[in-house]
């Protein structure tokens, strides 16, 4: 197997010893638990911030730490959505409804176990197609039937278009699944009509606005019933310019109002050569600024997710990365199994102290910005590649995470997908103008390192790049920046500008350099 | 007659498997494939014969000329 950046966890030695974690912070000894542990995420109550701590979908800071599998063991689905074309094998795709291979509840069971005892960071097993959960309920629940007997620590999720939910939601409660989400683009059946051009229902095929209608229905009974028995709910939307981009905003009311936790606000992908619909229609995917405009309307009932990848439905390790393919049915037979619950709980441990560190340096951040009056606000990308610092190299990064900084701290915006600028020793000079269209709309980046030529292309195009912060927590960090930045602007040293649009990257998730 | 499918069409997703009355349908290879003993058309279970109605693909469920009737 390649070494990744997730598998080898340097801190846990091979006697299942922690190595290098600051005992002060981590003060009240071995449970963790007990220390009474506070969000870190804004408007979460500490109860709900129990349940999403380690999930690195719900939470954005949970993404920095703990990873994920996608078992693909739903490939059938009831519903035909315009986006969405669900030919098996692209493996240079990174989007959902894709898989390289399905499997068995018992594989799929095999093979968490294998990741859980190779990934010390695997805090949750989801289940999200290729088809719909939902749409295969038998092999679904079978799979989570089989993960809970051999690794009880796992958290459970799933994802569902909710044609079926309403009656598998006692099902949900049985699995304790505690972590569900549902695809919804529109709350009105004439939109909902342009979107979906059928749906299988009660042993009958419905097209047109019926199909749209039904659909819409189960949908929010499916979600008002979840809300109701204390399951979290994840909305996903898919903005798609023209047809239901504007709409969204009644969307994200109508769950808010139905007690949906997250909204995540995610751009079509429409490549023509993905063959859906949309794409051969040339329907455009948005632009970086459209997105996050729409975000932003969004922003304020409830929490809205930035940080999704929109990964495979056999995705594996943390979000942005993709190790699917070490864990192949073939690959699988030669490794064996041994996992350790303990590692697991050792690493999350460590989070916990890690966490503590980071709090206490967002708070000394906070108090410098606090007598700043300036309305500027700007973006930063950030290159990094574990625990929320900003540690990676600009050539190395395969994605740079958005924050934008201003006078009321620093908020996580986004995240944009670039090749590799460093290639086997080499400077790739055809992606750096390619990266630099990615974070255009930055005014700097904050890397571990860069090398003199992309320092120089970078600044040239007026992104300032960044190494003083190295191996900073990104937040503090970010803020530390921002407070420089505009004591610059005060002094006159530097003009401040606004910058242009950027380009969401789409297709092609490489994982092999 | 019964159903058949174009095994070069077939995504392999295992809806209609699933959706099918009879059992009739079981995986073979990539595909599926639909054993005509067991086809009933859904006749006298459905409305519409549910492997047709649920396929994501075109024209991928099509009637096996080569069967006779299906007899209720």
């Amino acid at each position: 197997m390649k070494p990744t950046k997730i598998i080898p966890l340097q801190k846990i030695s091979l006697d299942g010893q922690l190595l290098g974690v600051n005992q002060a912070a981590t003060g009240c000894g071995s449970d963790s638990s007990g220390c009474g542990t506070t969000s870190r995420t804004k408007n979460v109550s500490p109860e709900i911030w129990e349940k999403i701590k380690n999930h690195p979908c719900f939470s954005e800071e949970a993404h920095h730490h703990f990873a994920r599998i996608h078992v693909a063991v739903a490939p059938a689905c009831n519903i035909q959505c315009n986006y969405c074309n669900r030919k098996f094998d692209c493996s240079n795709e990174s989007r959902p409804g894709v898989v390289s291979e399905k499997i068995s509840p018992e594989q799929a069971a095999r093979k968490v176990l294998v990741v859980a005892s190779k990934v010390p960071q695997l805090s949750v097993v989801g289940i999200a197609g290729p088809g719909d959960a939902l749409a295969n309920a038998e092999k679904t629940f079978r799979t989570f039937e089989l993960i809970a007997q051999q690794a009880p620590d796992l958290k459970f999720c799933l994802s569902t278009n909710g044609l079926r939910l309403p009656e598998y939601v006692d099902e949900i409660l049985k699995y304790n699944i505690e972590h569900v989400t549902i695809t919804i683009n529109m709350v009105d059946a004439k939109i909902g009509q342009h979107i979906y051009p059928w749906i299988f229902f009660k042993n009958k095929r419905w097209t047109g606005i019926e199909a749209s209608q039904i659909l819409h229905e189960q949908q929010m009974k499916g979600l008002e019933m979840l809300s109701d028995r204390g399951i979290l709910c994840k909305i996903n939307s898919v903005m798609i310019p023209g047809i239901n981009d504007n709409h969204l905003v009644e969307v994200n009311k109508a769950v808010h109002k139905r007690g949906a936790f997250l909204h995540n606000i995610m751009p079509l992908i429409s490549a023509p050569e993905h063959g859906t619909v949309f794409g051969l229609k040339g329907t455009p995917s948005p632009s970086a600024q459209e997105l996050k405009a729409l975000q932003d309307r969004c922003e304020g009932r409830i929490n809205m997710m930035r940080h999704c990848r929109q990964c495979r439905a056999d995705a594996v390790g943390m979000l942005g990365e993709d190790f699917g393919s070490d864990f192949s049915q073939e690959k699988l037979e030669a490794i064996e199994s041994s996992y350790d619950p303990a590692l697991h709980r050792m690493y999350v441990e460590k989070v916990e102290g890690l966490r503590k560190e980071q709090t206490a340096a967002e708070m000394k951040g906070l108090s410098d910005l606090s007598n700043i009056d300036s309305n500027i606000s700007i973006l930063l990308a950030v290159a990094t590649k574990s625990e929320g610092r900003v540690n990676q190299h600009f050539g190395h990064a395969k994605e740079f995470q958005i924050y934008e900084a201003s006078r009321s701290g620093v908020k996580f915006i986004g995240h944009r997908r670039v090749d590799l600028y460093c290639q086997g020793g080499y400077d790739n000079e055809e992606v750096l103008p390619k990266t630099i269209r990615a974070i255009n709309d930055c005014h700097a980046v904050l890397v571990a390192k860069i090398g003199a030529c992309p320092r120089e292309e970078l600044m040239k195009v007026g992104i300032e790049p960044v190494e003083n912060l190295a191996f900073e927590f990104i937040e503090p960090a970010a803020m530390a920046y921002f407070k420089s930045y505009l004591e610059r602007i005060a002094s006159g040293e530097t003009a401040h500008q606004t910058r242009a649009d950027a380009q969401l990257r789409q297709g092609a998730f490489v994982t092999a350099a | 007659m019964a159903y058949k499918i174009d095994a070069s069409l077939c995504s392999g997703c295992s809806a209609c498997e699933i959706e099918c009355p009879n059992a009739a349908i079981r995986e073979k290879g990539s595909a599926f494939a639909i054993n005509p003993k067991k086809c009933t058309e859904c006749v006298g279970h459905f409305d519409e014969p549910q492997c047709v109605a649920v396929c994501p693909g075109n024209k991928t469920v099509v009637v096996d000329d080569s069967v006779p009737r299906y007899k209720a």
